[in-house]
């Protein structure tokens, strides 16, 4: 497999993982679940981020990677924090139990 | 010392907030000597103020204070212009308004709201001298409306009578048709110059578009007329009337009702660039106004009825001097006619006061020997406004007399027989009220009945007329004026029988006052003597706001003595016919009150009928179109947006999954919109 063909099979690869992580965000109730989804749909976008970097030769595709790494730590303490607090109140909620604020 | 013009609508200001706050514990008599002593202060200051002016290039000072409404480019000021106009008239304001003041502490005396009075007056010449002083249009609309909010609170001041309350609503209400023609014209000024400055709006009008002007100058003349009392807009002055005295002579006399007049002339260049057919129209209302003002005057029975009619024929007298281009002449009159017709006014009160409020002439008669002060300032105030040589109002009438005769033979024709009818009905007045027999008291019922079947002989039509007169008063459709209609010509004496009144003359507080106006209504002439440029001292101080569009009238000096001796000749006339007619009786004077003139020309029952029958129901069409139309435009906006958003907030359905799905789909949209419009070449 000559090298063009790899990137794309990376680049296939990190469609796949996106699509799983964008289905699994909307079918599963589960907020944890959930929120490893939405991980898996940010690491998909890094992997993407890796292999253009190296395609066009250019440097800023790896260092956006990081940024978005400590983004999404971030937002994983907030997700977290989240689910401990649904927890906390009613033990085995579900992200559709939440629907206080519908129209 | 031009500098202290601030202080002249300042003080006023300041006794209007002390006594709007502090009133009713300052109390009678002192809340009035407050009152009077502010004005009285405005007035000395704007004789300073005066000095001054001298001074100052072209007589005209301008004085911005601040910005009171910034706009963008546009902004509107708290500032004065100060000229000869406005200096001529804020003399005037502060110098009667000061003496009326002083005469209210006296006619006011005992009534249970007597600071409120004076509140009231205060604010009345704070808001008159902004309306004359305000540099811009906004600032003297702002005066305007301030004087008409007075003279509505003035004229119900006794709301406690139903007909007084309803002749305040009416004056309001007539005078919003002339306010709306005000502020047209303000809009069309602004659309125009882009400013409302009087000083841009004056010196640009010679540049302007016919049209435009004429535009302009017909909406203020609408506003004008209605501030004014000509016709077809006079119907609310004579009910003003209802106010008390101190008011009808302070407001519907000398200063508010002359505001229209002051407008015109203040806006002559606007007049000058107009159309020509302008001028002629203000002349020709001036001349209807004067005529048909002066022929109701003549059969009315209520003292200050006989007034407000002579007010409004002798500002229709000042239209006529505006329309023929004579503006010093009309201010000329505008002085003369506030003093005499103050006298006259404060003198009815007078005698108001001393007949335990009686206003019916038919119930007085002699009482020159009782009340010999006021007797002796009426018969001054009298023979000014009758055009009797050498009192102040022949000068001035004479004055506009000259120019309507330069404008058009016509207008000076009817002019002369106003200045017949005025001298005959004040006459009349005079007859009636200070001399022949006394009418009232012990002897006035058996003086009134012997009168009464003296005149019954003389035809049946007069008996028939005067039935006439009353049934038409029976079914007026409540109108303010009905009330005195019904009290109408036929059963005086048993009307009142019983209430013997003795008559006593009124205290110095209020003699006082009527005399010194008595004083310059006989001398004010001395101001603007025809006989030569230099004794002209009025028009040559005009001169920088008038003297480009004023008419010149070339008259050689035989021309000035024949047109004297003429107007002399109507006068002495008219208080001849009177004096045939109320003392020698030789004419049956139910012959000339005639019903027809005593309903005034039935106008006023005329607008009650078109108002309570055709202009009803244009006026129901016009709220239906408002309810359907207006209402339903916006109330179709709620109605819309609130059916919308019911049915929008069902997407908002609560649940996290559908949010993202609706964000990807949206992201997904957004995503083939770009790669649509984007080529990867």
């Amino acid at each position: 497999m000559d090298a063009q063909n790899l990137d794309l099979a990376y680049l296939a690869l990190a469609a796949i993982l996106f699509a799983i992580g964008g289905v699994g965000l909307l079918i599963r109730r589960n907020p944890l679940v959930m929120i490893m989804c939405v991980e898996l749909m940010l690491n998909a976008v890094n992997l993407t981020f890796v292999t253009f970097g190296k395609m066009l030769n250019d440097i800023t595709g790896q260092v956006i990677v990081f940024f978005v790494l400590v983004v999404a730590a971030a937002e994983v303490v907030v997700g977290l924090g989240l689910v401990v607090a649904m927890s906390r109140r009613r033990p085995g909620a579900d992200a559709d139990d939440l629907r206080l604020l519908r129209g | 010392m031009v500098h202290l013009i601030w202080l002249v609508p300042a003080l006023p200001l300041v006794g209007f907030t002390l006594l709007w706050f502090f009133g009713k514990r300052i109390g009678e008599p002192l809340a009035g000597w407050l009152g009077t002593a502010v004005v009285a202060l405005s007035f000395l200051t704007t004789l300073v103020v005066f000095a001054g002016l001298w001074n100052e290039p072209d007589h005209t000072f301008q004085v911005n204070y601040f910005t009171w409404i910034p706009a963008g480019d546009f902004h509107v000021d708290i500032g004065f212009l100060l000229d000869p106009l406005s200096m001529a008239m804020i003399m005037f304001i502060t110098g009667i308004g000061a003496l009326i003041h002083l005469y209210s502490i006296g006619y006011m005396h005992g009534d249970s709201r007597f600071p409120r009075f004076f509140t009231y007056l205060n604010l009345f010449v704070f808001s008159m001298l902004m309306l004359v002083l305000g540099d811009n249009m906004v600032l003297t609309f702002l005066g305007w409306e301030g004087v008409g909010a007075c003279s509505y609170l003035l004229i119900s001041f006794w709301f406690e009578k139903e007909a007084n309350a309803s002749a305040g609503k009416k004056a309001f209400v007539t005078n919003r048709v002339g306010d709306w023609g005000f502020m047209v014209a303000m809009f069309m000024a602004f659309f125009t110059f882009g400013s409302l400055n009087w000083t841009t709006i004056t010196s640009q009008a010679p540049g302007l578009a016919q049209t435009t002007a004429t535009f302009i100058a017909v909406m203020l003349l609408i506003g004008a007329v209605g501030k004014s009392a000509q016709l077809p807009l006079f119907i609310w002055l004579p009910d003003a009337m209802a106010g008390p005295t101190p008011v009808s002579a302070l407001i519907h006399a000398a200063t508010m009702v002359t505001a229209g007049v002051y407008l015109l002339v203040r806006a002559n260049p606007v007049l000058a660039a107009s159309a020509d057919w302008v001028p002629w129209l203000i002349a020709i209302i001036g001349a209807a106004t004067l005529f048909i003002a002066a022929t109701i005057a003549v059969a009315q029975t209520d003292i200050k009825k006989v007034l407000a009619y002579s007010t409004v024929s002798q500002l229709g007298y000042m239209f006529l001097a505006v329309g023929s281009g004579g503006y010093s002449a009309a201010i000329f009159h505008m002085i003369t006619h506030a003093f005499f017709k103050a006298t006259l006014f404060l003198g009815s009160g007078s005698v108001i006061h001393g007949m335990h409020d009686e206003q019916d002439m038919r119930r007085m008669g002699a009482l020159r020997k009782v009340m010999p002060l006021t007797a002796f300032a009426f018969i001054i105030g009298w023979l000014a406004i009758a055009g009797v040589p050498p009192f102040s109002g022949f000068w001035s009438k004479d004055d506009i007399l000259s120019f309507a005769l330069h404008k058009s033979p016509i207008l000076y024709v009817v002019g002369l027989i106003g200045a017949l009818l005025t001298a005959f009905y004040m006459s009349r007045q005079v007859f009636m009220v200070f001399f022949g027999n006394a009418r009232w008291g012990e002897s006035g019922d058996a003086e009134l009945a012997a009168l009464e079947a003296h005149q019954t002989g003389a035809g049946d039509a007069a008996d028939t007329a005067a039935a006439g007169s009353h049934a038409a008063g029976a079914d007026d459709l409540g109108d303010a004026t009905a009330a005195d209609a019904d009290a109408g010509s036929v059963a005086v004496a048993t009307e009142h029988h019983g209430e013997h009144v003795t008559p006593h003359e009124s205290p110095w507080l209020m003699t006082l006052p009527i005399l010194v106006l008595a004083f310059f209504a006989a001398v004010a002439g001395v101001l603007n003597l025809p006989f030569s440029e230099s004794t002209e001292f009025l028009n040559r101080w005009l001169e920088p706001v008038v003297g480009a569009n004023q008419a010149v009238v070339d008259e050689s000096t035989l021309q000035l003595i024949v047109e004297l001796t003429i107007s002399t000749i109507f006068a002495l006339t008219g208080i001849a016919l009177a004096y045939a007619v109320y003392m020698k009786r030789k004419v049956d004077h139910r012959k000339i009150e005639l019903p027809f003139l005593y309903n005034g020309w039935y106008i006023d029952h005329g607008v009650t009928v078109f108002m309570g029958g055709p202009g009803r129901k244009l006026f129901d069409l016009v709220a239906l179109f408002d309810r359907v139309v207006i209402d339903g435009a916006v109330n179709g906006v709620g109605r819309l947006s609130r059916g919308g958003a019911a049915r929008l907030r069902t997407v908002q359905n609560g649940y996290v999954r559908w949010y993202a799905l609706m964000i990807g789909l949206g992201a997904v949209l957004i995503v083939a919109f770009i790669l649509t419009q984007v080529s990867f070449s």
